[in-house]
């Protein structure tokens, strides 16, 4: 058994949908990494909102809305603990990571000439590749791609060489999603910093396993989706250090992200409610305060420190099947086991698993160029989570063996 | 066989199986059993988009009947496609824009499909009727 302090059944019961059933199977929830499941602590949350004091907030005189702003402002502090930032200004609620990372690469539009350069990791997201293809599309800017080694680590020496005078910006995730590579991002921020580069660090897929010190790591964006995290859909965070925040325009024109308003001209309103335009996710913002609030309660060194037992328990397991490959080996990663049978198909492997309760998610991960990279059509992405168990990692096994019975 | 009659055929057959796990066996080996598509017809052209794996379909008439050949990268889709082929195959175009599809649902393909899945499913028909809708203008 792998030994933890954490009390993994009593956390499962934290999660209503864990006791379902799937297919007539219980559940076995491994895709983690496209979505997090939600305690009862946050869903009591949302329904308290809704049950108590739903209304408008910012704006109105009543109590409601008062209420409803003081539990919204709680939860932006409680984000700008959590990833310990300086001013909670500097927390701007967004839907989430793809809007956040758009908000920037817009409002970098007007700091970018021809001939200037956009450094971007081989292994992203989608949503972190097109919103700076779109920028450099609008401002004639070239993107440059730092590569990656079979293992699926960045080679730290090409992204050396590669940064220089004409650097404006470096984008990177902290962990990859398709992969779990945990990237090197402080010495990719340090690095970009003395070629006077600023840094915008993707961490969806790390914050539900590592808590960043943003001061620490001086980087200049950090964006993340509540929904990874144990909270709800549709809201998220970026970080801006101040200096940016102030100097990049509005993204949107709105309410509550005004000063004042003429015909003539209208003045912006202070962060974060300039980057904050009409009426925002309330609800969600104030759940992904409880979701911080839970994970932290559980502790985050005792996460990873069970999430890394547990995937190590899996990859072992895993790398016993004949024929099987993982796609991603770095020396540091963290809660996602991509791979392939050989001769089948990924779409197969999760069809069968899906049919037995377990689901994974097969295809590209929105990471096409990992994909061809390492010329596959996709992979089946295991993504584990705290509330995982060995049991799980052996269902897995067992699935993924009689899924190769069936199809081979 | 008429379209309908082949179609009855396969529900009667789909009937048979007790569990998830004999049909997929039995789609499997419909799949590895696909007659293969001649290679130079899988080309980018005749990609079905909406599938997560790759499915190619090449259509060309014989006489008045439309032929389908195909395949696909993933072994389940190409047992999909072979009920479809052998449902639509070797019949006329206007038969084929003609015939109904409720069958998918009757042996339990659909429902057991994830949205993604169906939609390729889904547009695994669509392409076969619109070649059978080019064929059939060809034809008058």
């Amino acid at each position: 058994m792998i030994k933890t302090s954490l009390d993994i059944a009593a956390i499962r019961k934290d999660f209503p949908i864990l006791n379902r059933e799937v297919n007539g199977q219980p559940l076995v929830y491994l895709d983690n990494a496209a979505t997090s499941q939600t305690p009862q602590q946050v869903i009591d949350v949302i329904v308290d909102y809704y049950h108590n004091y739903n209304a408008n907030i910012h704006r109105g005189v009543h109590s409601l809305s008062q209420e409803a702003t003081d539990a919204y402002e709680i939860a932006r502090n409680k984000i700008q603990k959590h990833f310990n930032i300086a001013h909670s200004y500097e927390v701007i609620f967004t839907s989430g990571t793809t809007h956040a990372i758009n908000l920037v690469a817009t409002g970098f539009t007007s700091f970018l000439k021809k001939g200037d350069e956009v450094l971007v990791s081989a292994m992203e997201h989608h949503s972190n590749i097109v919103p700076w293809q779109m920028l450099c599309e609008r401002t004639g800017a070239q993107l440059k791609v730092i590569p990656m080694n079979l293992d699926g680590e960045l080679v730290m020496e090409e992204y050396h060489a590669l940064l220089s005078g004409k650097t404006k910006l470096v984008f990177c995730n902290h962990v990859s999603n398709a992969l779990g590579t945990i990237n090197p991002i402080k010495e990719i921020i340090d690095a970009a910093h003395k070629v006077g580069a600023a840094v915008l660090i993707d961490g969806a897929q790390a914050a539900a396993h590592i808590k960043p010190d943003l001061q620490a790591l001086d980087v200049d964006f950090y964006t993340v989706s509540a929904h990874k995290m144990c909270g709800p859909t549709g809201v998220g965070m970026l970080y801006g250090k101040e200096e940016w925040l102030k100097k990049l325009p509005p993204y949107q024109g709105g309410g509550e992200m005004i000063s004042e308003v003429t015909f003539e001209k209208t003045t912006y309103a202070d962060l974060p409610h300039k980057f904050e335009a009409g009426t925002p996710n309330i609800c969600g913002g104030i759940a992904f305060g409880a979701a911080l609030d839970y994970m932290n309660h559980l502790g985050f060194d005792a996460i990873a420190q069970y999430e890394d037992d547990l995937i190590q328990y899996a990859t072992e397991q895993l790398l016993s099947i004949e024929g099987l490959k993982i796609y991603g080996t770095a020396a540091h990663k963290t809660s996602v086991i991509s791979f392939n049978i050989e001769g089948i198909h990924p779409y197969d492997i999760g069809t069968i698993l899906d049919k037995l309760g377990i689901a994974v998610r097969t295809g590209h991960h929105c990471a096409q160029p990992i994909m061809d990279f390492y010329k596959i059509p996709g992979t089946v992405r295991a993504s584990f989570s705290f509330y995982n168990t060995q049991d799980e990692v052996d269902k897995l096994v067992a699935g993924v063996k009689r899924a190769k019975g069936m199809l081979q | 066989m008429t379209i309908q009659e082949i179609q009855e055929e396969i529900i009667d057959e789909f009937s048979m199986f007790d569990d998830w796990m004999q049909r997929y066996e039995y789609m499997i080996e419909l799949g590895k059993s696909l007659p293969l598509i001649d290679e130079q017809y899988k080309v980018d052209d005749n990609l079905i988009k909406g599938c997560q794996s790759k499915v190619w379909v090449h259509a060309e008439l014989d006489d008045d009947k439309l032929v389908f050949t195909a395949d696909s990268d993933a072994i389940i889709t190409k047992g999909i496609i072979a009920i479809l082929i052998r449902a639509f195959s070797n019949q006329k175009p206007q038969d084929i824009i003609d015939a109904d599809t409720g069958f998918i649902d009757e042996i339990g393909l659909k429902e057991h499909l994830s949205p993604t899945r169906a939609n390729g499913l889904v547009s695994m028909v669509k392409q076969l009727k619109l070649y059978a809708v080019a064929y059939q203008t060809q034809l008058k």
